[in-house]
């Protein structure tokens, strides 16, 4: 927990927190660590068979076969998630799975799938960015963010 | 009537006359399958959405309940029922079909203990004669609703809980069979801070503590007095933690073998108590009578939205609200 979160508690509370995360159990690091590495290992090497037979087959150069291998991965994953697999895998690979871009597939289908009973412009629609949106919003912000540092450091003579 | 700061004797001492329990997949694999009095296969039940499927457990629940107690439903006054669901859906849509007078409550997972007190005080006042007590839950929609959607692949902490899917109800009545409410302590929000959704059982703990406690306090009894001391909802964790708060700071190091600290660790109370509470130790314990413990907790889950795009994230890092 962060110091400032710390700092709005009363010491009561604080004194609770110590004692129940003394009894809670730990999670996993070391291991979720590897099955991270694992499961995260294993998509990319798919991802870069599929960029590969991309590649060899289908006359893509290296640049260009980034957009039909994400797409590849992006239906797999959706498809998994529809099946309700995907889940369980990420489940067993935590970050492994959630990192590369088959776990951004998931969120946007499996927040799709739960809303369709709510019908498809207001459950689906309205509800589909429900956990891509965050990682949207980071994202396009801190990519401003970064660009206007480089802007201006490139406009001062550096790099 | 009151006894002590915030505990109700009930004269009349008014009995649950029967219980009913359904539950879902996940529930029929666990320890308490056997109490079930209808298990499903999928948690779907036909129907179109997981609300609506909690909508029909509910109903199963409650009238299978009605019909153990020989009873039709014209013979219930009130129905007092609560979910977890926005505007308490299940609850609002089961009292259409039951057709039967509704009192809706919300007390997330202190619903049950929250409906069987109130029942058993409108029945011990003499305001009704049969009062129908329900409460459900669905994993799914619980998902959906706090946590995340539930085909989203996200990893859970080992202190993560499970929702129930799965129902219960029971019929609390002034004369009859079966274990009897003596007294009811009505618990306190004690919030200790804790914000993580997947810990909800270290959350829970310090009312459940509280809660037996101020019990013991009003009623000047001491843990002794009672064959099994039953929580719900708390999980490993937060019966562990409840365990050690109690023998920490309660000063009742009396606790000894007789008394098993019990915490619904694989069924949420909100189901359970048709079958842990009421089948089990709670009818040998009739002379003695039960515990409700209202862990008055609420739910202190704020759901990440994401409701602003770049401006709106600046202005926020920004600027304080003009008033």
């Amino acid at each position: 927990m962060s110091s400032i979160k710390r700092k709005n508690l009363t010491p009561v509370q604080q004194q609770y927190q110590d004692f129940a995360r003394a009894r809670e159990p730990q999670r996993p690091l070391v291991i979720n660590c590897i099955r991270a590495f694992i499961v995260g290992g294993i998509i990319c090497t798919i991802g870069q068979g599929v960029q590969l037979f991309f590649i060899t087959y289908f006359n893509f150069d290296e640049k260009t076969a980034g957009d039909p291998t994400v797409a590849v991965l992006i239906l797999i994953s959706v498809i998994l998630t529809s099946l309700g697999l995907y889940d369980h895998i990420a489940h067993w690979g935590g970050a492994g799975s959630a990192v590369p871009v088959t776990g951004f597939a998931n969120t946007i289908a499996s927040a799709s799938l739960d809303h369709k009973s709510e019908g498809f412009v207001l459950g689906v629609g309205g509800n589909m960015f429900k956990i891509a949106g965050p990682v949207i919003v980071f994202g396009v912000f801190s990519a401003f963010v970064v660009a206007i540092i480089k802007v201006i450091i490139t406009s001062l003579g550096g790099m | 009537m009151l006894q002590g700061h915030q505990t109700w004797v009930f004269k009349s001492k008014p009995t649950i006359i029967s219980s009913a329990a359904i539950g879902g997949p996940f529930e029929a694999q666990g320890n308490l399958a056997d109490d079930f009095d209808l298990l499903h296969g999928d948690i779907w039940l036909g129907q179109d959405s997981y609300e609506q499927a909690e909508k029909k457990f509910l109903e199963q629940a409650c009238e299978t309940a009605i019909k153990k107690a020989g009873l039709k439903k014209e013979d219930i006054q009130f129905f007092l029922s609560g979910d977890l669901i926005n505007q308490i859906m299940p609850s609002s849509f089961t009292a259409r079909t039951l057709a039967v007078p509704y009192l809706g409550i919300y007390g997330a997972c202190s619903s049950s203990m929250e409906g069987l007190s109130l029942a058993s005080l409108i029945i011990d006042t003499g305001f009704a004669q049969n009062a129908l007590v329900g409460t459900s839950s669905h994993n799914a929609a619980s998902e959906k609703q706090y946590r995340y959607p539930t085909e989203y692949g996200a990893q859970k902490p080992p202190t993560a809980q499970w929702t129930v899917t799965g129902a219960g109800a029971a019929v609390v009545a002034l004369q009859g069979q079966g274990p009897r409410v003596v007294a009811s302590t009505i618990g306190r929000v004690i919030d200790m801070g804790l914000s993580d959704p997947f810990n909800m059982g270290a959350a829970m703990a310090p009312a459940a503590v509280d809660t037996i406690e101020a019990h013991f306090r009003d009623l000047n009894i001491s843990p002794s007095h009672y064959d099994l001391i039953a929580t719900g909802d708390l999980g490993r964790v937060g019966h562990r933690i409840a365990g050690d708060l109690l023998t920490v700071l309660g000063g009742f190091g009396l606790y000894d073998d007789l008394i098993k600290f019990s915490g619904a660790g694989a069924s949420v109370p909100i189901s359970s108590f048709g079958n842990q509470l009421v089948k089990g130790a709670l009818q040998e314990a009739e002379k003695t009578g039960l515990v409700g413990v209202l862990t008055g907790i609420f739910k202190i889950t704020s759901a990440g939205i994401s409701s602003a795009i770049i401006f709106g994230f600046l202005a926020s890092v920004l600027c304080k609200p003009k008033g």
